[in-house]
């Protein structure tokens, strides 16, 4: 028989003055008995060092199996309780703390109602300890290596970071070039740094560092196992190119006699060969071969980059190759798409020629851009004399996106800024709010606002081409309420940049059932905690960086990089972990392969054995929630710490007092 | 039927570890009130609700059944707590084809900040329990088959009605 | 194990049921000449003409063993059933009825009194006198009575103990054989009887286990009625929509009625362990349903018409609440 110590705390008097403690304790030790209840006391102060020494003497001198501590909510001293049954030689998960404070004597008025539902109270928890078993925590060793997926800025720092602490990384990027979106960009807010100028040389870092190993033209296709202890599938998609060879010396792409329209880099404002580097810095400098459009996979013959490599290096007969990497903690940096403009039709993009998006503004201001950083019409030729930059885009808009791109208010005053360096025309923002809050943007907005930029606070209805003045002829009139003067305006302009919303990737949600992590309902990934848990997520060893998490600038995505980075450096530091030993496993004997379960883990922890057809379930990967063990319809998972047992006999302890019956001996 | 004046409900409350255990945490620091009545189980997510426990609870004297999570889209476990929506729109099913109110048993989401809120709601359960009135269905267990059923096998009188 | 050297005794009986397990113990075909080589059987109602007195008058635990089916329904039923019970050595709940009630354990979703008047009067009953049975009438010879119906039927362990459990409606000719080889085998020293309270006669896990149909990843967004649907005869019927029962019933049956193209309505009982057959099915169902709208979770559950008789068809007695409402509340 189980011997169990009941210990109600007084809390001085936080609960002493509603709950008659000592009527409690002397229930428990009488009326409990025959359930193994060997002593009852109260305390002032349990949590105090008192208060604890008092279990501890009991568990050593009394032989308690078990422990029930009547006192506060186990948030605030679970632990507490828990370590002084471990220093006392009893295993902590043989304690159960039960509130009588947050659920009874802080609650609740009448004095004998609130004795009376402690007692219920504290009958719970002895009935549930009695199902207690021994716990040890689950120890996972970490493996030292650690996989970052995405080479934007948030990814590259993360890597960096990682690796001059000396440990291995694999930097994985689905373009032929790391350096994501900012690769793109001409300056940057609210410095004006040249984007490349700040860029490059971290990219050169990224690509030459001895424990950075590049993974770009890859993705990744599966992730198996659980924290410290990844194993991860990924895709070298085939470059033609033998990188073993290859000097990026840039003949090939020279040589090559096909020009293809570049959507990715450029935006669609510029051309590419079919044999590229996405722009002349990429990193690493190795080409790639686009398939669909080189001249000798359509037509069979060309061979043009063939003929002229000096080293050889060409293979139009590359494969793919899957490799697999073994990995301790992953960072996932993917990042974001921008709004489709073609989706907000009163805007004429697409339509109108001179109607830009802020990437193509992006790349045409551009040094390296098609334009050679000129700011002109599409006619190539003309500079405009009025320019309208329009705010949020697809972002706060109920229609779109209801969320804020954060980035767009400090990237229309940047371009206002550009445009008015470069042309000397009139600049327009039109904006709902101006949003400005973090270091040195404010400053900027100010700058902006004395260099005669136009600010009008409104929501553009309409750009159009129809003019109804002689001023308007062969103009973009931009139909606007200026909702600071309640006035309506039509603004005639030249040229027209749209701050397109930050979206998530359109394969996010594929993304994130890989990696057993959720998408919040506008497709960001969901961190373990919004405030203080940003980079982490709700799976062990999965951590997220940069714009994957919501939108946001640079400087932030750096600070998310390298937090990520030092979470995965302290796990690999500790070498092990300790997981809390909450977890679910399946009975085999009793699991009849049903797979009712094996829809239901976001954390990809169930899996189904074909062969022995039974479900397996990984106690790593489980995050403890239960949700499994109560859909088995065999009853073949058990959950330890919350199991059947435990709360079916708390069920009976708390309706103790009303059904007038013992519970039936265990 | 009810003798509704003196009868006191007896609520089992199950709720989930991070948001409503910690709502009603948060009703206790706020010293916010709420009835006696209902008595709580910690779960680590409304996901592990066990259809079972609410028979269990009801079978064993309790008068109704709170269940309680995170609000959608808010799961600790990232969308858990849909499948205790689901079990509970079956479960109230079945229930009314056992004859017992549906409206014995309650799904409350609730916030790891709304303490008000999950106070709020015990305190109107309490009272749609009140007007339902006892359940007191543990007496069937205990019950010997000799101390009670019907002394003929006379119909009940209101069913005399009933054309033959 | 023979008694005062001896063939050892048998008894069987039936209570509240249908009489389909006492067929199904004679469909065991020329295995039953076993039970006759290896017993001497002493009371079975169904099969020879046999006298309460006479069982009253055995000695305590003089019948080695005693197949009980049907469900606890007047107090003849209870009767016989504690008298068995002090007369058998082992008492096996046999079949469904007195396993979890079964069928007749569905009257416990009706006041007992409504079950009698809707046995004497209704539509299709002639009873113009309004004549209903007394439990007890003088005449001359003295007082006659009949059984009395008792509130809510009983499943055989609630009313007594019971050594082990034999589930199925009925149970499966070939788990009986197997059953009886191994009394006999226990007989003859050959084997021993497992721990007391054991299911006998039937699996361990489910009816998916001996179920030969492909099953996947399961996503119902319709529960529909098999005789609606044209019936893929290799995919897991749940993964159809239809609320077949295997996943939470025990195995033992080789996975008849989905094998035949049947949903599994569930007799074999809930799995080793389960308290609540229809629980589990409740939170299984209801997990793999793919909506999380609450409206359109509604529309879907509306494809299961009568929640309460899919989950509970055979388990009511044995469930938690072991009846509805009204039986228990005018009882």
């Amino acid at each position: 028989m189980e011997k169990i110590g009941v210990y109600v705390c007084h809390c001085g008097t936080n609960i002493a003055g509603t709950v008659d403690v000592q009527e409690v304790a002397e229930w428990a030790a009488a009326r409990l008995k025959h359930r193994g209840v060997v002593v009852g006391r109260e305390y002032k102060f349990m949590c105090s060092s008192l208060g604890q020494e008092l279990i501890e003497k009991d568990i050593k001198e009394l032989g308690l199996t078990r422990v029930v501590v009547a006192a506060c909510s186990p948030h605030l001293h679970e632990n507490t309780f828990r370590t002084a049954c471990k220093r006392a030689g009893l295993n902590p998960y043989l304690c159960e703390l039960v509130s009588i404070r947050e659920q009874v004597s802080w609650v609740h008025t009448d004095k004998d109602m609130a004795t009376a539902k402690a007692m219920a109270v504290v009958s719970g928890g002895v009935e549930r300890v009695l199902h207690h078993e021994a716990l040890e925590p689950l120890k996972v060793s970490i493996h030292p290596d650690t996989l970052v997926v995405g080479g934007g800025i948030a990814g590259i720092q993360a890597a960096l970071e990682i690796a001059d602490a000396g440990y291995k990384v694999y930097l994985v990027e689905r373009e032929p070039s790391i350096g994501g979106h900012m690769a793109q960009f001409d300056k940057t807010f609210p410095t004006l740094d040249c984007a490349a100028c700040i860029l490059t040389p971290k990219m050169v870092q990224a690509g030459t560092h001895p424990n950075i190993e590049l993974l770009t033209w890859s993705e990744v296709e599966k992730v198996d196992g659980y924290v410290g202890n990844f194993s991860v599938t990924i895709r070298k998609k085939s470059r033609y190119v033998k990188t073993d060879l290859c000097t990026g010396c840039g003949i090939c792409w020279e040589k090559c006699p096909k020009k293809v329209v570049d959507d990715v880099f450029e935006a669609g404002m510029g051309t590419r060969k079919a044999i590229y580097t996405p722009f002349a810095q990429a990193v690493p400098r190795y080409p790639v071969i686009d398939r669909a459009n080189c001249t000798y996979y359509i037509k069979g013959t060309c061979k043009a980059c063939e003929k002229f490599c000096p080293t050889s290096a060409i293979d139009f007969n590359q494969e793919d190759e899957i490799i697999t990497v073994n990995v301790g903690n992953i960072v996932l940096a993917t990042g974001y798409e921008t709004f489709d403009a073609h989706r907000m039709a009163q805007y004429g993009y697409g339509r109108l020629p001179n109607v830009l998006t802020s990437i193509e503004f992006e790349r045409m201001c551009n040094a390296s851009g098609p334009t050679n950083g000129e700011i002109l019409l599409r006619d190539g030729k003309s500079k405009p004399k009025a320019v309208g930059i329009v705010h949020c885009v697809g972002s706060r808009d109920k229609n779109y996106n209801e969320y804020c791109s954060v980035i767009c208010c400090m990237q229309g005053l940047k371009f206002a800024h550009l445009v008015h360096e470069r042309t000397g025309a009139e600049v327009y923002n039109f904006y709902i709010d101006m949003r400005t809050p973090f270091k040195g943007y404010e400053e900027f907005y100010q700058r902006v606002l004395e260099e005669g930029t136009h600010f009008i606070r409104g929501k553009v209805a309409e750009i159009n081409d129809a003019p109804r003045t002689p001023e308007e002829q062969g103009k973009l009139i931009a139909q606007v309420e200026d909702t600071l003067v309640g006035v309506q305006m039509r603004i005639p302009l030249d040229m027209v940049i749209l701050s397109v919303a930050l979206e998530p990737r359109h394969d996010a949600k594929e993304t994130a059932k890989r990696f057993g992590l959720s998408c919040s309902a506008d497709g960001w990934f969901i961190e373990k905690h919004p405030k203080l848990d940003p980079v982490a997520t709700m799976t062990e060893g999965i951590l997220i960086a940069g714009c994957v998490q919501g939108p946001k600038d640079i400087p932030a995505s750096v600070a998310q990089g390298a937090a990520a980075a030092a979470r995965a450096l302290g796990k690999i530091h500790a070498k092990e972990i300790a997981l809390e030993p909450v977890r679910a496993s399946v009975i085999e004997e009793k699991c009849s392969g049903c797979r009712i379960c094996n829809g239901l883990c976001p954390f990809n922890a169930i899996s189904f054995h074909e062969e022995r057809m039974v479900t397996e379930i990984n106690a790593a990967l489980c995050q403890g929630c239960g949700t499994c063990v109560a859909a088995c319809p065999a009853g073949a998972i058990t959950g330890t710490g919350f199991s059947n047992e435990q709360i079916f006999a708390q069920i009976e302890g708390l309706l103790l007092l009303n059904v007038g019956e013992e519970p039936v001996p265990a | 039927m009810n003798n509704n004046e003196t009868f006191d409900p007896v609520i089992i409350g199950f709720t989930c570890n991070w948001c409503s255990y910690r709502a009603a945490d948060l009703a206790g620091t706020s010293r916010t009130k709420y009835p006696h009545n209902i008595r709580l189980i910690r779960l680590m997510c409304s996901g592990r609700l066990d259809p079972t426990f609410v028979f269990k609870a009801l079978a064993n004297g309790a008068d109704g059944v709170m269940i309680t999570g995170c609000h959608p889209g808010e799961c600790h476990y990232l969308e858990q707590n849909y499948k205790a929506l689901r079990r509970f729109h079956l479960l109230r099913r079945t229930l009314k084809g056992l004859g017992v109110e549906p409206e014995r048993v309650k799904l409350v989401w609730a916030s790891a900040a709304e303490g008000k809120k999950f106070a709020t709601e015990v305190g109107s359960f309490v009272e749609e329990i009140r007007a339902l009135g006892p359940l007191n269905w543990y007496r069937s267990n205990g019950r010997s088959p000799d101390d009670s059923g019907p002394t003929s096998h006379e119909p009940a009188p209101d069913l005399k009605e009933v054309p033959a | 194990m023979t008694v005062n050297g001896n063939k050892p005794k048998f008894a069987m009986y039936w209570a509240a049921s249908c009489g389909g397990c006492e067929i199904a113990v004679l469909n065991i075909h020329e295995k039953i000449l076993d039970v006759d080589a290896n017993f001497d059987v002493v009371f079975w109602p169904v099969a020879m003409d046999a006298k309460y007195k006479d069982v009253e008058a055995m000695e305590d635990g003089s019948i080695l063993l005693t197949l009980f089916n049907g469900g606890i329904r007047n107090d003849e039923n209870e009767h016989i059933a504690k008298l068995l019970r002090r007369k058998s050595k082992i008492l096996v709940a046999f079949g469904s009825c007195a396993n979890e009630g079964c069928i007749p354990g569905l009257a416990n979703l009706s006041d007992s009194r409504e079950i009698v008047s809707t046995a004497f009067n209704t539509i299709s009953t002639d009873n113009p006198k309004q004549i209903y049975p007394m439990i007890s009438y003088d005449v001359p010879e003295g007082e006659i009575h009949i059984p009395k119906i008792l509130p809510v039927l009983k499943t055989l362990d609630q009313v007594v103990d019971v050594d082990y459990y034999m589930p199925g409606c009925p149970p499966e000719s070939h788990q009986i054989a197997a059953v009886i080889d191994l009394v006999v085998q226990v007989l003859q020293g050959k084997a021993e009887l497992p721990p007391k309270g054991t299911v006998i006669g039937a699996g361990n896990s489910t009816v998916c286990d001996e179920c030969k149909r492909a099953r996947n990843i399961k996503m119902v967004k319709s529960f529909k009625r098999i005789w609606g649907v044209e019936v893929d005869p290799e995919l897991c019927l749940l993964e159809q929509g239809i609320p077949c029962n295997g996943i939470a019933t025990r195995s033992g049956c080789n996975a008849r009625c989905p094998t035949a193209g049947a949903q599994c309505i569930g007799c074999y009982g809930p799995a080793e362990g389960v308290i609540d057959y229809g629980a589990r099915l409740i939170s299984a169902f209801a997990s793999v349903i793919d909506s999380n709208d609450p409206e359109e979770i509604d529309r879907i559950l509306d494809g299961i018409v009568d929640p309460t008789g899919q989950f509970y068809r055979f388990n009511l007695a044995g469930s938690l609440l072991k009846a509805g409402k009204p039986a228990w509340e005018k009882a």
